[in-house]
């Protein structure tokens, strides 16, 4: 039974509410950061844990506080990104929905560290309800004294504001996510310069998502060290991993970092196997914009170590024959599910979700769009599975944001691992219109290169 | 010399320029010059924070700066990256650039009409140029083109959006040369468009310079639409006495007709600066009203790039020939057997007399007019 941290007391009754919540040792993060510690010192104790965003980018949080320019006489903003629209991702949801002042402890301490004075919850338009929970656990805790002036008579001036977004996928990129709170269209900004120096109204700004700020409180509880010690090598601590698909027991999951993929899928603990006793075909570990790997890579690396549920493993091999750990939308797909469709359910979401701003982005996802929907039903030709790729590679890294690369990945790993799939939809149109093309080779272990003596 | 600044060195595609600290990479190439100075589709100096929209610009940066020579992985938007010192950059020498160049040119034209024979920017269109350089003869897209109905947004300019290429530059020219802003870009993605919202017409004594920066042809002038193919016409610089602008212009004539006025370009096809320093945009009513000859004072034929299809008119110099007829005819007028006057009324009538579009319509009923 691995370690929880954030949701260890999700689920005991009335902890949405403040006085449960308190009665159960919250808000012990801020008393103990406002009355004992420096704000230099919480981001030193963020740094020795060793927590990375689990947004998806998996970048160090510590550092990325340490770039904070503190100009003087200049506000600094810190803003959560509460904008979880990626397909398979909905672990932000769970945890805003069952213990929303975990969030709010975790972002006044966070503000704290960062000299904030007014943060802000960013969060998904199609997440209202969520928003009217996280208000009213807002309103509870300013009625307690943990918001507004001179919080615990430390000097400190802290509010929280939530903020609905209108629906777009986009938003939850942090350029366009400062554009969209600042009222404006949801247009991803020209970096440099980085929010860090350059962000919410022109000012010094962190974007985190939900789950590192919540993470915030058990570090600031136990210190960076206590924390860093969970989880294999850098992928320290716990992670929130939303596992849907084919699976037993679909739902939100909290594992340490030292369990392998193969365990989390299979044990009874966590997704409890593929339902309905068929087999695996394919995996996205991370959510859709990541990789697909078929079920042989999943489980193994291709070096035919064991992979594990950690950024470093996940990724192991690169994007030949590697996945990423992304935001923690694993989905699985078992036997009877089409590659093919399934990239075309993808293209079409990135094609609905560009922001159209700049060329290959707008006008590729489209294209794609449209080849993958012509494979999938009989009409496609052999030079369009090459076009595909070609198309996906003058999107990738030639975009503004990395939503052209996220819609590109999902394609290339689809053509990368599953190509005799695709031939077989040219080759076979009549059969792909009434039949999958199954589990073929997918599972089957892969022999493993040996290097030469 | 302490107040001296100092400049930073950079290279790009082999050749060494020193320009201030601040600048970008693409005008530095551009002080350079050449082949060497990317395309730019939607970044445009006059404008603040326009550009890295439109990808055609992006260089490889093999080393960062002399501090810090790592090369840059990604390619970067020249337009929106600055200068480093001892930054090592390749345009055209790069294989990167050119492919994923000519990338950005196929999805740039993947819906876009290609109507350029019925056009009116065609001969001066920056889509244009740039698919003659990175376009290829076929395309490999097989589906229907996203289209859009035309619109008109007043009484002077069409909104052609099937054309766009969403640069956002009327969106900034609106922002920062008008006193507000009445359109924007509406939905998202790839059925984005331009738009007022509900029809509105775009009211404002300078909201004509968005037709100037429009680097194709989806913003046009409805008092020149279909009047003439811009390489029929000849370019010369003229001003006026205006009391909104500077009244420093362009006449595109024709004979003695002006047909249209534009701002006064420069070599990169953005507009000039005036005498006095200042950005040369234009009032509506110098662009729009002010079609006479005689409302100008001419300065004498613009410079334009020999290059350019424009350059085809030659009339520099020009010195009308001759009659040579009567003289190998020893001295008898030459037989009119046939009046292109009689036969096409298009010869009759002053185009610069034509409200709005020139249809045939038009003709016929300035034909009863006469």
């Amino acid at each position: 039974m691995g370690r929880k941290l954030l949701l260890d007391k999700a689920h005991i009754e009335g902890i949405r509410h403040y006085d449960v919540y308190r009665r159960e040792g919250g808000y012990r993060s801020v008393e103990k950061a406002l009355k004992t510690m420096s704000p230099d010192a919480v981001t030193e104790e963020v740094k020795k844990s060793g927590l990375r965003g689990r947004g998806g980018a998996g970048f160090p949080t510590g550092m990325k506080w340490g770039f904070l320019a503190k100009p003087e006489g200049v506000p600094r903003y810190l803003v959560v990104n509460a904008d979880e629209s990626e397909p398979g991702t909905f672990k932000d949801r769970y945890l805003m929905e069952f213990i929303p002042h975990l969030l709010i402890e975790g972002m006044i301490t966070a503000s704290y560290a960062l000299g904030s004075n007014t943060s802000y919850i960013y969060i998904r338009g199609e997440y209202w309800w969520v928003k009217e929970i996280l208000e009213v656990a807002v309103q509870e805790a300013r009625n307690a004294g943990w918001l507004g002036k001179n919080i615990l008579g430390s000097g400190f001036d802290c509010d929280i504001f939530v903020q609905p977004g209108a629906g777009a996928y986009i938003c939850g990129e942090e350029t366009a996510l400062i554009e969209s709170l600042e009222g404006k269209r949801g247009n991803p900004r020209i970096k440099p310069p980085f929010p860090a120096v350059k962000g919410l109204w022109g000012c010094p700004t962190v974007v985190n998502n939900v789950e590192t700020i919540a993470a915030v409180v058990p570090i600031v509880n136990d210190g960076g060290d206590e924390y860093a010690k969970l989880g294999i090598g850098k992928s320290t601590g716990t992670k929130l991993i939303s596992a849907c698909g084919n699976i037993s027991k679909p739902g939100v999951y909290e594992i340490e970092m030292n369990i392998s993929v193969e365990e989390f899928l299979y044990s009874d603990e966590y997704c409890g196997g593929i339902a309905n006793g068929k087999k695996l075909k394919a995996c996205i570990p991370g959510g859709s914009s990541v990789p697909i790997l078929p079920a042989n890579l999943l489980l193994k690396t291709a070096k035919g170590e064991t992979r594990m549920m950690t950024y470093e493993s996940l990724s192991d091999g690169g994007f030949a024959t590697g996945s990423m750990m992304g935001s923690g939308g694993f989905i699985a797909m078992d036997e009877d599910q089409c590659v093919v469709k399934h990239t075309y359910t993808l293209a079409r979401f990135y094609r609905h979700e560009s922001c159209g701003q700049c060329s290959p982005c707008r006008e590729g996802t489209g294209w794609m769009e449209k080849i993958l929907l012509n494979i999938e039903n009989g009409k496609g030709k052999m030079s369009d599975i090459d076009l595909l790729w070609d198309i996906q590679r003058k999107i990738e890294g030639n975009t503004i944001c990395p939503l052209g690369d996220a819609a590109a990945w999902p394609v290339a790993a689809a053509i990368r691992h599953f190509r005799d799939e695709f031939e077989w939809h040219v080759t076979n149109p009549a059969d792909a219109l009434k039949r999958n093309y199954g589990l073929a080779n997918y599972e089957k272990p892969l022999e493993i290169a040996v290097a030469a003596p | 010399m302490a107040d001296e600044k100092k400049l930073f060195t950079v290279t790009i595609d082999n050749i060494t320029v020193e320009v201030e600290p601040g600048t970008s990479i693409l005008q530095a190439a551009r002080k350079i010059g050449g082949d060497v100075a990317p395309p730019a589709m939607c970044y445009y100096t006059k404008l603040k924070d326009s550009g890295g929209k439109c990808r055609t610009c992006l260089v490889e940066v093999a080393a960062g700066s002399a501090a810090d020579p790592r090369p840059m992985p990604k390619l970067v938007a020249s337009c929106r990256t600055n200068v480093m010192d001892g930054m090592v950059v390749k345009n055209i020498t790069s294989d990167r650039v050119i492919d994923a160049r000519n990338g950005v040119v196929e999805f740039l034209l993947i819906n876009h009409p290609l109507d350029c024979p019925i056009c009116d920017q065609a001969g001066e269109c920056h889509l244009q140029d740039l698919s003659y350089e990175h376009g290829k003869g076929a395309s490999r897209y097989e589906f229907k083109r996203r289209t859009f109905d035309k619109h008109d947004l007043g009484p002077y300019i069409q909104l052609h959006m099937t054309r766009c290429i969403l640069c956002y530059r009327c969106v900034y020219t609106a922002d920062q040369v008008t006193n507000e802003r009445k359109h924007g870009i509406l939905m998202r993605g790839d059925h984005s468009e331009i738009a007022t919202y509900i029809e509105k017409s775009l009211e404002n004594d300078f909201i004509g310079n968005v037709i100037d920066v429009c680097p194709v042809g989806a913003l046009t002038d409805r008092t020149f639409r279909f009047k003439n193919r811009v390489w029929f016409t000849k370019p010369v610089d003229a001003h006026c006495n205006c009391d909104k602008c500077s009244g420093e212009v362009q006449l595109w004539m024709r004979g003695d007709e002006v047909l249209r006025v534009t701002a006064r370009k420069d070599e990169w096809g953005e507009v000039k600066d005036t005498s006095k320093g200042e950005t040369g945009w234009i009032c509506n009513t110098c662009r729009f009203e002010r079609k006479n000859a005689s409302d100008w004072i001419i300065e004498g034929p613009s410079q334009i790039n020999r290059h350019s299809v424009i350059s085809q008119g030659h009339y520099e110099n020009a010195v009308k020939p001759n009659e040579t007829i009567k003289k190998v005819m020893g001295g008898r007028d030459p037989k009119l057997l046939m009046n292109i006057k009689d036969v096409s009324e298009v010869n009759q009538v002053e185009l610069s007399e034509i409200k709005g579009a020139a249809t045939s319509e038009s003709f016929k009923q300035l034909k009863k007019g006469n």
